[in-house]
């Protein structure tokens, strides 16, 4: 059983409890693969998606992870909510819950919405990203990719590239990666890592070459342009320049490196095309596996109650 | 707890096993469409056994696989239980074979309905028929098994346990006195 009733982020989760959601995830992708993908664990719950921020990947793969497991789903998008009338925050959850609801999935750009609604509500909340802070079902399904594929995390060298500064997924990778024991690693331009990241235990590269000697694993960020991380560079075209990843490169230090991406990929900016859909890639895999993590999460917070 | 009675030691469990074998292929006219499909966990074993007396007797190798049945029980949605998931290994195709379902115990049925509807999503299975190593009663849904082991009228304060020496440090089944 997990140790918290909620999933806020991976800051001070313990290594078992990582393990216990990995282990249920693997079920869970056997079941995807079924000719009839659904089984009934969570008849009966309602679960509500709450994303005050614009999403594709992660609100459909949570989507669909809720109607696998039979719960009924309620979609909630705050530019047709009353939210545009002037309702807050605290107003629209506590009247959503008031509606019955078992489960709250979250995004939000402000950092810390996650927590603030388990003090408003009764219901499990999971974090589906918020602000700048965390993305853990992200980061579980990129650990849970690593696994499927090498067969371990403790001892790998993992380096995550680009804007970490902006970056939840690599706050939740950082936390999650090191409590499973491995050597994490970041990389990019000086103005997109935050000052003092060393002191959480990883190791700063300011070189992609000297990234891709160290890693067994790449994972490379967007250029988030929406939260304006282009101002941190001179150009698109200097950041691939300097940063990309491109089969060149790779074959220069002849490593069968891991190439991983939270997606969406900026082409031809974080990475070439032939690097993203070349064979060390695992992009697509980490989407399948995501609604596999995301059941498993789902699954172990929706059946746990305080007496097990 | 308190042990009541051994009901079965490892000779009894043995004799069978090689009887259930013998019933199976009695009931089915041989051994050519049947594959073994055991609950998760001791059903699982079991299941291993009896696919090796068939070899042993009738000298045909039946497909066998594990059904974990977690995730349509309906105790997870009413009691306050978070069983472990394992996961499904069956490796063989089972539309239109007939299933032998095995599991230790049977009880309420519960277990049983909910390795119904894990097989029904996993393919159109010919027939199911239910094999089981102790019958203790108390059913709560209209099932009965197709071969029986060992049948044992219980009380309701009562609990069967099987031991199987592939988990267990012995093969026997017990009746056991629980204490409230």
């Amino acid at each position: 059983m997990l140790s918290s009733r909620h999933l806020l982020g991976l800051y001070g989760v313990p290594k078992k409890d990582i393990e216990l959601i990995l282990d249920t995830a693997k079920t869970f992708r056997e079941i995807i693969e079924r000719p009839i993908k659904k089984v009934p664990t969570l008849q009966g719950k309602t679960v509500v998606n709450l994303f005050f921020e614009s999403s594709t990947r992660t609100r459909i793969s949570f989507e669909l992870a809720e109607k696998r497991l039979s719960a009924d789903v309620l979609n909630f998008s705050a530019s047709t909510s009353s939210l545009t009338k002037g309702e807050t925050l605290k107003d629209t959850v506590r009247n959503i819950e008031a509606m019955k609801i078992d489960m709250v999935v979250i995004r939000h750009s402000a950092a810390g919405s996650p927590h603030y609604l388990t003090q408003l509500i009764d219901a499990n909340v999971i974090n589906a990203g918020d602000g700048t802070h965390e993305h853990p079902t992200q980061a579980l399904l990129d650990m849970y990719t690593i696994r499927e594929k090498i067969g371990r995390i403790e001892g790998l060298n993992v380096c995550i590239v680009g804007d970490i500064s902006h970056s939840r997924v690599a706050m939740s990778n950082i936390f999650g990666l090191l409590t499973m024991g491995a050597n994490v690693a970041v990389c990019g331009p000086k103005t997109m890592i935050p000052k003092d990241i060393d002191k959480l235990g990883v190791m700063v590269f300011t070189k992609i070459d000297d990234a891709i000697k160290f890693a067994d694993v790449l994972n490379i960020l967007r250029i988030q342009l929406e939260r304006g991380a282009a101002s941190n560079f001179p150009s698109l075209r200097e950041y691939h320049r300097l940063f990309g990843i491109t089969k060149e490169r790779l074959l220069k230090h002849k490593k069968d490196i891991l190439i991983m991406h939270p997606g969406p990929i900026n082409r031809g900016v974080e990475l070439s095309s032939d690097v993203a859909d070349g064979s060390n890639s695992v992009i697509l895999e980490q989407v399948t596996n995501g609604v596999a993590v995301r059941m498993a999460v789902l699954y172990l917070i929706g059946t746990r109650t305080e007496e097990n | 707890m308190k042990v009541k009675a051994k009901i079965m030691d490892e000779i009894a469990i043995q004799r069978t096993i090689t009887r259930l074998a013998h019933e199976i292929l009695e009931q089915n006219k041989g051994a050519e469409n049947i594959a073994l499909v055991g609950i998760q966990t001791r059903g699982e074993f079991l299941a291993n056994r009896i696919k090796n007396k068939l070899l042993e007797i009738e000298g045909v190798d039946v497909p066998t696989g594990i059904l974990n049945i977690t995730l349509y029980r309906d105790d997870v949605r009413v009691k306050l239980k978070q069983p472990e998931v394992k996961a499904t290994n069956i490796l063989f195709d089972i539309n239109d074979k007939d299933i032998i379902l095995i599991d230790d115990v049977l009880y309420t049925g519960r277990t049983v309905r909910a390795a119904m509807d894990a097989l029904t999503d996993l393919g159109r299975y010919s027939s199911i028929q239910l094999l089981v190593l102790v019958d203790r009663g108390h059913r709560e849904l209209p099932i009965k098994a197709d071969f029986v082991g060992k049948n044992v009228p219980t009380s309701i304060d009562e609990e069967v346990r099987v031991k199987l020496k592939e988990v267990d440090d012995e093969d026997a089944v017990y009746l056991i006195q629980v204490e409230n």
